[in-house]
């Protein structure tokens, strides 16, 4: 059918390009990315070495000890100068980021969850093409504008409810941190569950699954791993928010169960630490490491446990 | 470009593994050149492995090894100094499913050769044109060269993906079951291409159709368990198989 096609002029004579050229440049770029990659680990390391030696100051301290700062349940930096009666138990602090994030969490899992699914399975077309950059927007409100509103609205609506709230307090400071961290949760889910191949979808309409069935039944558990890991992301963010918290939560460390009360955070400790007119060197100033190394194990402990669920509930498709 | 420049592949004493397990066991095997040689076998047998050797794509596979000669012409392929490069300028290489790239109909033809030459735009016209021409293709695609490369059928995208192999000039052109994702049609259209290919290409085809192996190759070879069973003329091999595990593949009796 073809035989008498004449070969092209390319191919007669074939001008190669300089291979040894190519190889160069591969290996010149290979080098260049290989590079950047190392360059984000050691940002990473030496961020992780800083914290260790600044906070070292802290832990060799003859007024610090270990199980104190583990276990205590009182933390007064920032109340006193003397070293005699200053108690550093991360209790307080670490008790109002549980909080601040349990709350945020609350808001952020399911709505974000339940925003995604309806947005990869239900939502038609247009309305996606609506509702998407709508969340978009949502992602792009400054934390300090978060913050306030958190004061300015969230709070005056729950003392409407209950007047028993404070101003600066735990939950509203927690929904504040759950808005900001929505879009992240629903967004990385909807790309998890759209990623989820129509084949599986057909499967389940053939065997005569309502949608519902579909999403709930097949979508979702196949995605798993990728929702996840947008649930322990959100997580690890709120766990780091610091603007909102230290807009909204309060500057007292208090030990407490209570959402209504004031409740501050390791981060916002850490923000209010920066700002005091306790001198630079002491104790009380170097505890503020102690705090952002502790916040550091922890979030890193966050990240090891959302490699490790990824890697268990990975789903291969073709 | 002369019609009697592909060269033969010769293979001797050759061994392959993936860790532990030898995929292949001592084969030795001359591939004719100008001819369309089909490997034959049930799943697992070790076609596709020889396959993937003779361009060195096992070499982007960590646990693949082998031993023994490969020789394309008078290059040595499993030779460390060989560039993979050069080699698969020489040998190209076409998938089981079409994979073209997400870009236009044309610049899917035209990837390789701006990779390798150094070609003016006229000159690259005329080797996309070429291409095209040869794999059956220029007369459904001529008007839309710039649509996307993905807005064809799958029969189409196959020829796609041979005219994007040839484009290169290659002499040796591997195929690992190109048909088996397309409608009859589509195959038929496919083998008659392959049987027209073999003036200018020595062709080896990895296929689980039988009638697609007597219908478009002149030498076949039934491998079982990773060694060759029988290697003949496609007309002898599944008319008068010497084998007994071949006539009971050939006929069906398992497999």
């Amino acid at each position: 059918m073809n035989k008498g096609l004449p070969t092209p002029g390319a191919l007669l004579q074939k001008r190669y390009r300089d291979n040894g050229k190519r190889r160069w440049t591969d290996r010149v770029m290979v080098g260049l990315l290989a590079t950047c990659a190392g360059l984000t680990v050691a940002i990473s390391a030496l961020i992780g070495l800083m914290l260790i030696r600044e906070s070292w100051h802290f832990f060799s301290s003859s007024s610090v000890s270990l199980s104190g700062f583990l276990w205590g349940t009182r933390w007064s930096a920032l109340e006193t100068r003397s070293l005699a009666d200053v108690e550093f138990g991360i209790w307080p602090l670490l008790s109002g980021t549980i909080r601040v994030t349990g709350i945020a969490m609350l808001i952020a899992w399911p709505l974000g969850l339940l925003t995604a699914i309806y947005l990869s399975e239900f939502a038609s077309r247009r309305l996606r093409l609506i509702l998407k950059p709508v969340l978009e927007i949502l992602a792009g409100i400054p934390t300090v504008v978060l913050g306030y509103f958190a004061i300015l609205v969230i709070s005056p609506t729950l003392q409407w409810f209950s007047p028993s709230f404070d101003t600066f307090n735990a939950t509203s400071a927690g929904i504040a941190v759950g808005i900001l961290c929505l879009p992240l949760v629903c967004s990385l889910a909807e790309d998890a569950l759209s990623a989820v191949p129509d084949t599986l979808r057909e499967a389940v309409y053939s065997l005569g699954g309502t949608r519902m069935n579909t999403a709930l039944g097949v979508v979702l558990p196949s995605a798993l791993s990728g929702v996840i890991s947008a649930m322990l992301l959100a997580f690890s963010r709120a766990l780091g928010e610091t603007m909102v918290v230290a807009l909204a939560a309060g500057t007292l460390a208090t030990f407490t169960f209570d959402p209504r009360q004031q409740s501050q955070t390791m981060t916002g400790f850490i923000i209010e630490m920066l700002k005091s007119d306790l001198e630079y060197g002491n104790v009380q100033y170097y505890s503020l490491f102690g705090v952002a190394l502790t916040l550091f194990v922890i979030t890193f402990g966050m990240t090891m446990l959302g490699q490790l669920i990824r890697r268990r509930y990975r789903e291969e498709y073709q | 470009m002369s019609e009697a420049t592909s060269p033969e592949i010769k293979i001797d004493n050759f061994d392959a593994w993936y860790g532990d397990f030898q995929a292949l066991q001592r084969i030795t095997a001359t591939i004719a050149p100008n001819h369309v040689t089909a490997l034959i076998g049930p799943s697992g047998c070790g076609k596709s492995t020889l396959l993937k050797w003779i361009n060195r794509m096992n070499d982007l596979v960590p646990s693949a090894r082998c031993s023994g000669t490969l020789q394309i012409g008078q290059l040595n392929a499993l030779d460390r100094a060989t560039d993979v490069v050069a080699l698969r300028r020489r040998v190209g290489m076409v998938f089981q499913k079409p994979n073209p790239f997400p870009k236009s109909i044309y610049d899917n033809v035209a990837f390789g050769p701006r990779l390798h030459f150094q070609v003016n735009q006229a000159e690259l016209d005329e080797l996309v044109e070429w291409s095209l021409r040869k794999a059956a293709l220029w007369d459904e695609v001529k008007d839309r060269l710039r649509k996307p490369a993905l807005s064809l059928s799958g029969g189409q995208q196959q020829r796609l993906c041979i005219a994007r192999a040839i484009a290169i000039g290659p002499e040796v052109l591997l195929m690992d079951e190109p048909c088996s994702a397309l409608d009859p049609s589509s195959t038929a259209k496919v083998e008659d291409l392959i049987y027209e290919l073999r003036a200018n290409y020595t062709i080896v085809i990895v296929t689980h159709n039988m009638q697609q192996a007597a219908r478009c190759s002149d030498t076949t070879m039934f491998f079982y368990q990773g060694q060759v069973v029988e290697c003949g003329p496609t007309q002898q091999v599944f008319t008068r198989p010497q084998q007994r595990q071949t006539e009971d593949y050939v006929t069906g009796k398992y497999g």
